[in-house]
């Protein structure tokens, strides 16, 4: 039997590009459907009955909810190819605290009412986690990891939090700006992230909606 | 370990009661040093509902392990030097090596230690529990909490909220006799201790938060997951809770 494989998403969602940048890793074909989230399809609402919220894997008719839950299941699946966890258990332990602490960082810097406040929050992520990569190429050592797929979807929203913050990322954060570029250099993340322009117009222009970007949307 | 290859291209008899007490010398220091590897602690705080779910993954297993108590006004250097991030227990030590998050712990656990193990096989199992595991901390844990230290309108939101998510592990546990299934598992671990420590939010701040009746078969399992050997000796039960906290409460 084919594989059947859909993603329920939204284009400024950082959530959903991270399934899209880990089923382009692992060469997995899919179709693709945009949620309007402010109307949600049945399908959604089917698939994700707890939290109606995107993105939502479907395998075979099974839905998989949250996104690092979901990296997690297609790295078990498609494990023939690019896998994005360690295979020891110290590391991958690593790798899922680190994981944890952006989408835990980002629920504090989402619920900020101040946009300057917001910027703080992120930007003193980023720090910490610029200390975590070191030396390394990437989070995952020489090739792209668990860490670096949840993380890099965030550089679409890079002129956002540039704007909110009023400063530059790249005078900031140069390290972090390196890593953002060798993700950029591969194909599976350059073509899953939606421009910074387009997440710009979305959240400071209000353009596609009005709606506050919320964990998994 | 290379230089006990050496000793065997030396074989007079002397030389061969020496190589053999020096190997076995060599052996038990590496032994010892295997062991301190694998020495396994728990910085915790009883009565904690995350430190339990640990104590209970090692003791499932049949792991050693050392316990260490802290005082949460007055963290140790070891917790802040083993959890620089978020200073918080429980924390494993295996080894030297820190593991924090009692989720990632739990998992930690299950995949170094593979017997008795913790989560399902199949990788779509595996993403329900990990979702439900997610849903009880960030949901329940988080609603019950806000429930016990605000008033009016946002208490009632946060009361309404973890009636809501109880009602849906309610949903969850129907049927089945433990989220496990015939054993428990995982998901189990996570609960746990949730029921009790809701219980006691109940009587301790005089809000209505489990209704036995509407949560039957959330309510049964708590009965049959506190009758397990491991479970027993250990649960943080609601009177501790409400001691504890009383006596906090006094001495202020």
């Amino acid at each position: 039997m084919a594989d059947e494989v859909v993603l329920l998403g939204f284009l400024p969602s950082p959530f959903a590009a991270r399934l899209k940048i880990a089923l382009a890793e692992k060469g997995v074909e899919y179709e693709y459907k945009e949620e309007d989230l402010r109307s949600k399809s049945p399908l959604l609402v089917q698939m994700n009955p707890v939290h109606k919220k995107v993105p939502v894997l479907i395998h075979n008719g099974k839905p998989i909810c949250e996104s690092l839950i979901a990296l997690q299941y297609i790295d078990e699946v498609w494990n023939d190819k690019a896998p994005l966890l360690p295979s020891d258990p110290g590391l991958r332990a690593q790798a899922r605290f680190w994981a944890d602490f952006i989408d835990k960082k980002e629920m504090i810097w989402a619920a900020k009412e101040e946009e300057h406040e917001v910027a703080k929050e992120f930007f003193d992520c980023i720090g910490v986690l610029e200390g975590q990569l070191g030396d390394k190429a990437f989070f995952g050592g020489e090739t792209l990891g668990f860490v670096d797929v949840a993380v890099i979807p965030f550089y679409s929203w890079l002129s956002v939090f540039e704007k909110y913050g009023n400063c530059s990322v790249e005078a900031k954060h140069p390290k972090f700006t390196a890593w953002t570029k060798r993700c950029m250099e591969k194909e599976s993340v350059s073509k899953s992230l939606p421009d910074q322009r387009r997440v710009y117009d979305f959240k400071v222009g209000g353009i596609l909606t009005k709606l506050p970007i919320d964990q998994d949307l | 370990m290379m230089h006990c290859f050496d000793m065997l291209y030396s074989p007079t008899l002397l030389e061969t009661q020496y190589q053999s007490n020096e190997l076995q010398r060599e052996t038990q220091r590496d032994a010892y040093e295997f062991r301190k590897l694998g020495e396994v602690k728990v910085l915790g705080a009883s009565l904690s509902i995350f430190c339990c779910r640990i104590e209970w993954a090692l003791k499932h297993k049949g792991i050693t392990y050392e316990y260490i108590e802290e005082d949460l006004r007055n963290k140790s250097t070891l917790l802040l030097k083993s959890n620089p991030v978020h200073k918080k227990i429980p924390v494993l030590l295996h080894g030297d090596k820190p593991v924090a998050e009692s989720l990632i712990i739990l998992e930690y656990i299950d995949e170094t230690w593979r017997e008795n193990p913790l989560m399902p096989d199949d990788p779509s199992e595996k993403a329900m529990v990990r979702f439900w595991a997610k849903y009880v901390d960030e949901k329940c844990v988080i609603s019950a909490w806000t429930a016990s230290r605000t008033k009016g309108h946002e208490q009632e939101k946060a009361i309404e909220s973890t009636q809501e998510s109880l009602k849906l592990l309610n949903k969850l546990i129907e049927g089945k006799t433990f989220f496990g299934g015939e054993t428990m598992g995982f998901l189990d671990l996570v609960v746990g201790s949730l029921p009790n420590w809701i219980k006691f939010i109940e009587e301790f701040v005089g809000i209505k938060l489990f209704d036995t009746k509407e949560l039957s078969f959330l309510h049964e399992w708590a009965q049959r997951f506190t009758e397990i050997p491991i479970i027993k000796e250990s649960i943080p039960m609601k009177e501790d809770l409400l001691n504890y906290f009383r006596a906090q409460q006094n001495a202020k």
